[in-house]
């Protein structure tokens, strides 16, 4: 199966039955914004230079930025159901470290991945249960997670620790070939089937209606007797393991473990989310989204790395400018449809 | 009501206690001051100066709270103001004059006017989630920083700038000398006029602060003014006291700690009532912790996961406290009360 062919029925599926259920077009406008100015900036990209339009230019988006999609998808859960997670970046590095260190130490890598994910995932288990059971904001609990994650990294290694492992250098430089002289990396293919999987839970399951309903009103969804305590428990949960697998796919790409690494990770993660048409009250939102968000901070930074003269920092101020922009617009929307 | 109070700063100030005495048992003369050239020296001195930004930006930041909202700019302020002021310094005729200093405070201040101005039009005038406008200062803000600085580490030598954050002045360091003013002033200004009920009126309940005729508006807007200007000096201290504005790292996480100080010091982030005495000791609480480390022996490495504990810890503390009170207080479950008090934000 070629991953051409997993992309298209996403792009198809995102239209067709997700808008049957949810009327109004003011809820797909940011998203459909996001979509329009990715199209925009790609097109404006071809016509300055004439090697950007390539497929894969386009491809590489993908490739570089496998980790922050699956980070995406995790935060997208947590924010539908109004809360936040701060955590995620430091659980990239932790992962990384982990995994660095154990494989140095001739672990298989099959367990250093099942170890690693467990980690994630018992991470954002435990602070989903005290955000749940001792009613702290998501906010300080993840903080303090993060400092946890972090402190952890430092405690395991100050130093960057190599790969040299076979199946991760091997996951690194294998290409999977397209027609038309494309290729991608087995991570992209992963990232992929996560967004399949986390749009197919988030649209056609208990579980995902469930995390829409807390979004727009816990109180209500209680009342209606659906799992809000184990639904929010388990969306945490979802986001710790999303966060250990980006640190594998970040280790596959970057081939190293550093406990500085993937530092505000979290804030590209949050952008990605809100600049995809994601809303930070909860409730509206769609994964597919995020995953262009995601994209368009790849292509900012494909940007300034065709320009060549523009300086690195151009990218922050680049993502604040369409963080506020696409605020603004969510903004703008939302008196519309009150 | 006073002994609620009391009840409130209890355990931030029996954790504090408990810190300094972990220090005195493993250090016998970490409590001891001691004079020389004039100046006072001591690890209780340490902390205080080394915490003096912390203590600042948090200082802002309950406020901001207070009013039910977070400012997570402040970091990014902090590093725009050293940016500003050291590129200022560095590239006039007289680098080494204390006009040039004064006139580069001027600057750096101004500057976190307006972007305190900017944050308060975000949260007031358009109405945008607290956490969310400041974010997006805090993501572009630096990249500002980066801008003024050519992305390069600007090193200037001026005394009269390096006396804000490394000075003396009667035999005290002049950063916590103003650490000191400003809370005075904010004490002064809250809590002898009516700035701080109307503070806590508008984290109670906007809606119903604006019904009894408050400018809620306004009151939004002085708080995350003052906030980025707490931040801005800090960002002053933090780059004078190494003669230097690093963008990249001046005041990274510092949003995080003085967010913590707040928590810890026993102001809830649901907005309304808040304690500025309660924020100094949550913030002495964090630089000690710090300086704990140091003391015990502990790899410095460990810090992090040593704050993670102590905080997670003192949430915990503090929770299941606040639930019996709560419940103690009214028969009504929590959790309908809060959906309550969410509900009506999102009118």
């Amino acid at each position: 199966m070629s991953p051409l062919s997993t992309l298209t029925p996403l792009t198809v599926k995102k239209s067709s039955p997700a808008r049957n259920r949810l009327r109004g077009g003011a809820r797909y406008a940011p998203t459909l914004a996001t979509v329009g100015l990715f199209i925009a900036m790609f097109a404006v990209g071809a016509g300055m230079y004439p090697s950007f339009l390539s497929g894969q230019v386009f491809l590489n988006l993908f490739i570089d930025n496998t980790f922050l999609i699956v980070l995406a998808v995790g935060m997208t859960f947590v924010i539908l159901t109004g809360g936040i997670d701060l955590s995620v970046g430091a659980v990239v590095a932790l992962s990384m470290m982990v995994s660095a260190t154990l494989l140095q130490q001739g672990w298989n890598p099959g367990a250093v991945i099942v170890l690693v994910l467990l980690i994630g995932g018992g991470l954002g288990l435990l602070m989903g249960l005290v955000i749940q059971y001792f009613d702290i904001q998501p906010f300080i609990v993840t903080l303090a997670g993060m400092f946890l994650a972090r402190g952890l990294c430092y405690v395991i290694s100050l130093d960057s620790i190599p790969v040299t492992e076979g199946f991760f250098t091997g996951m690194a430089q294998a290409q999977i070939p397209l027609p038309g002289d494309l290729f991608v990396s087995p991570g992209v293919l992963l990232a992929l089937g996560i967004v399949t999987v986390a749009f197919f839970v988030l649209h056609h399951t208990r579980f995902g209606r469930t995390v829409y309903a807390i979004g727009g009103n816990e109180h209500s969804a209680m009342l209606m007797g659906l799992p809000v305590k184990a639904t929010k428990i388990l969306v945490y949960a979802l986001s710790g393991l999303c966060s250990a697998i980006a640190g594998i796919l970040f280790s596959f790409y970057s081939l190293s473990g550093y406990s500085l690494a993937a530092q505000g990770m979290e804030l590209d993660a949050i952008a990605a989310v809100v600049i995809g048409g994601t809303l930070l009250t909860g409730g509206t939102g769609y994964v597919l989204g995020s995953v262009v968000g995601v994209l368009v901070l790849g292509i900012v930074q494909t940007f300034i790395a065709y320009d060549g003269t523009l300086s690195s920092w151009w990218t922050k101020i680049v993502i604040g400018g369409l963080l506020l922009v696409f605020i603004l617009l969510q903004r703008l929307f939302a008196r519309k449809a009150g | 009501m006073k002994s609620l109070l009391k009840h409130r700063l209890a355990w931030p100030v029996i954790a504090l206690a408990a810190l300094l005495l972990l220090n005195q048992v493993f250090k016998p003369d970490f409590m001891s001051l001691r004079m020389q050239d004039g100046h006072l020296y001591g690890s209780l001195i340490d902390i205080m100066r080394n915490g003096a930004p912390t203590i600042l930006i948090a200082l802002g930041m309950t406020l901001v709270i207070a009013t039910r909202g977070i400012d997570l700019s402040v970091g990014a302020v902090v590093a725009i103001a050293g940016a500003a002021s050291c590129a200022y310094i560095a590239a006039s005729p007289e680098p080494g004059s204390p006009v040039t200093a004064a006139t580069a405070v001027l600057i750096a201040v101004v500057a976190a006017l307006a972007l305190g101005v900017w944050n308060g039009f975000l949260v007031s005038t358009i109405g945008v989630q607290p956490i969310i406008a400041t974010l997006v200062l805090m993501t572009a803000g630096r990249g500002v920083a980066q801008l003024i600085t050519g992305g390069q580490i600007v090193s200037v030598s001026n005394d009269s700038y390096k006396s804000i954050g490394a000075g003396y002045l009667f035999t005290l360091p002049v950063s916590i000398l103003i650490t000191a003013a400003v809370f005075a002033l904010a004490a002064v200004l809250t809590r002898r006029t009516a700035l701080g009920t109307l503070i806590e009126a508008v984290g109670i309940n906007p809606v119903a602060s604006r019904l009894a005729g408050l400018r809620a508006r306004n009151i939004i807007w002085i708080v995350y003014v003052f906030s980025a200007v707490c931040a801005a000096i800090a960002g002053l201290m933090i780059s004078s006291n190494v003669t230097a504005a690093d963008a990249n790292n001046a005041g990274l996480y510092i949003e995080m700690d003085a967010i913590l100080a707040v928590v810890i010091g026993g102001t809830s982030l649901a907005g309304g009532r808040y304690t500025l005495v309660g924020t100094v000791v949550g913030a002495f609480i964090i630089q000690t912790l710090t300086t704990t480390v140091y003391t015990l022996g502990i790899p410095p490495e460990v810090t992090l996961v040593f704050k993670a504990l102590v905080v997670i810890t003192v949430c915990l503390l503090q929770a299941p406290k606040a639930r019996n009170l709560l419940s103690r207080l009214k028969a009504a479950p929590k959790p309908a009360a809060q959906e309550a008090a969410k509900e009506k934000v999102a009118i």
